[in-house]
């Protein structure tokens, strides 16, 4: 084989993402490492990743409205469009990636076993969907406006409205998790989870703006939400296709 | 004034909380009905080449007790090396196998089990060959960004002798932590410690 330069994919930013020991956040205290990462180039492991294809979306799959409802029942809720792009570092769009989502209810209820909050389920609402990104990297889904909830922390904390998103892109140094808060609200400033990301910088760029041009009228409001995977290093001197 | 460096800020990562497994493996947290199966429940669509494994393991925090929030997810080459990927421009991998496994863990206990095929060698970037291993990624309530980490086999010594990666490590007393060790027959065990005198190196990849 032809040997390539090391390091693939550009070194991670981590001063873009919260650090594994954040008291404030209580559980991060047990279940942070205490030793320092071991770095190394990536390879063909950290380079490639599993493929999803289109056909084993169902046609609600990226309906949270509808895809847990009885039939001609939907979910009870603020209506509203969750839609962007999903690029690498580079600015360039991350076509196939597989995006999975779950969240509250509109009353900030789970459904599962271990969620004790007294907010009523919906019947209607199961709370998890997936799609696989177009060509260009765009996504759209449909849910209900998550509530706010509080949960076990301090003595008095809230989760603002979010939602947790999964993406699996070309690669598994992509490999990503994190949570989309929504415009103005005020849990955001006060939430322990939010603040173990240092920067207010990188906090916005969890926040999606309502978006009314895309908003749909007498129907549903719209929310951008645009994620950023980590890209690979560009380089003249390495002639090698990129895959999906 | 320079010229800006056009690049993007990768995304914030945010832990997973209490609740992945609603989204990532819904049928496991009850939720029925939505998709038909959890992704990666299963990593073989029929007879695959190599030797058949299976991996088990649990994750612990820093005063030993097991995580039964987690979610743990693996990557790996079939048993030619070969990744099952768009990106593998090496060759044509086993069409049976996805290389690709994600567990909940047990309900009661947290233990995560893998049902896959021993890997093959892959080159690292300068041509060397690194040892058979998987790529481990593990997410849970309390984890504020993913953990990467590699699972290779104790009983790989030769192999393992020359690896990249393992030979790399400063401090060799931890190496052991990376290595799943025999449970009899194609059985492995890989437990894995977030904190603590046993804490499993990880990896910024």
């Amino acid at each position: 084989m032809t040997p390539k330069p090391p390091g693939g994919f550009i070194a991670r930013d981590w001063s873009q993402h919260p650090p594994a020991l954040t008291p404030p956040y209580k559980t991060s205290v047990k279940r942070s490492p205490s030793n320092a990462l071991l770095s190394f180039p990536t390879s063909m492991g950290e380079e490639t990743s599993p493929i999803f294809g289109h056909a084993m979306l169902g046609d609600l799959d990226n309906d949270l409205i509808h895809n847990f409802a009885a039939p001609g029942e939907s979910a009870i809720g603020p209506r509203i469009i969750v839609y962007g792009r999903v690029t690498d570092e580079t600015g360039r769009g991350v076509p196939g990636a597989l995006v999975e989502f779950w969240q509250a209810n509109a009353g900030g209820r789970y459904r599962h076993k271990k969620e004790g909050y007294i907010a009523p389920l919906d019947p209607n609402f199961g709370g998890c969907g997936r799609l696989i990104t177009d060509e260009n990297g765009g996504y759209e889904f449909r849910t209900v406006q998550p509530g706010p909830y509080p949960w076990p922390n301090g003595m008095n904390d809230w989760r603002p409205a979010h939602i947790h998103f999964s993406v699996i892109g070309h690669a598994f140094a992509q490999r990503l998790i994190t949570q989309m808060y929504f415009e103005g609200d005020p849990l955001i400033s006060r939430c322990p989870i939010v603040a173990t990301i240092g920067s207010q910088e990188a906090i916005g760029r969890l926040v999606a703006p309502l978006d009314m041009a895309r908003t749909i009228p007498m129907d549903a409001r719209a929310y951008k939400f645009d994620i950023v995977l980590r890209g690979r290093r560009q380089s003249v001197f390495e002639n090698r296709p990129e895959g999906m | 004034m320079v010229q800006p460096l056009d690049y993007l800020k990768e995304t914030p990562s945010q832990t997973a909380g209490p609740y992945v497994h609603i989204g990532c493996t819904p049928n496991f947290s009850g939720i029925e009905g939505v998709f038909d199966t959890d992704l990666g429940a299963s990593m073989k669509t029929g007879p695959v080449k190599g030797q058949e494994i299976t991996v088990r393991g649990t994750v612990f925090d820093g005063t030993g007790t097991p995580l039964r929030d987690a979610m743990i997810e693996i990557w790996q080459a079939d048993a030619d090396g070969l990744f099952p990927s768009a990106n593998e421009t090496r060759g044509t991998a086993d069409p049976n196998f996805t290389g690709w496994g994600r567990s909940a863990g047990d309900m009661a206990t947290g233990e995560f089990v893998f049902d896959t095929v021993k890997p093959g060698r892959v080159p690292f970037h300068d041509g060397r060959l690194q040892a058979p291993h998987a790529t481990f990624w593990i997410v849970a309530r309390g984890i504020n960004i993913g953990l990467h980490t590699r699972m290779y086999f104790a009983d790989e010594e030769a192999a393992n002798a020359e690896d990249p990666i393992l030979t790399r490590i400063e401090h060799q007393n931890r190496v052991p932590t990376l290595l799943a060790k025999s449970e009899g027959a194609d059985v492995y065990r890989f437990d894995i410690h977030l904190q603590g005198p046993h804490e499993t190196i990880f990896f910024d990849i």
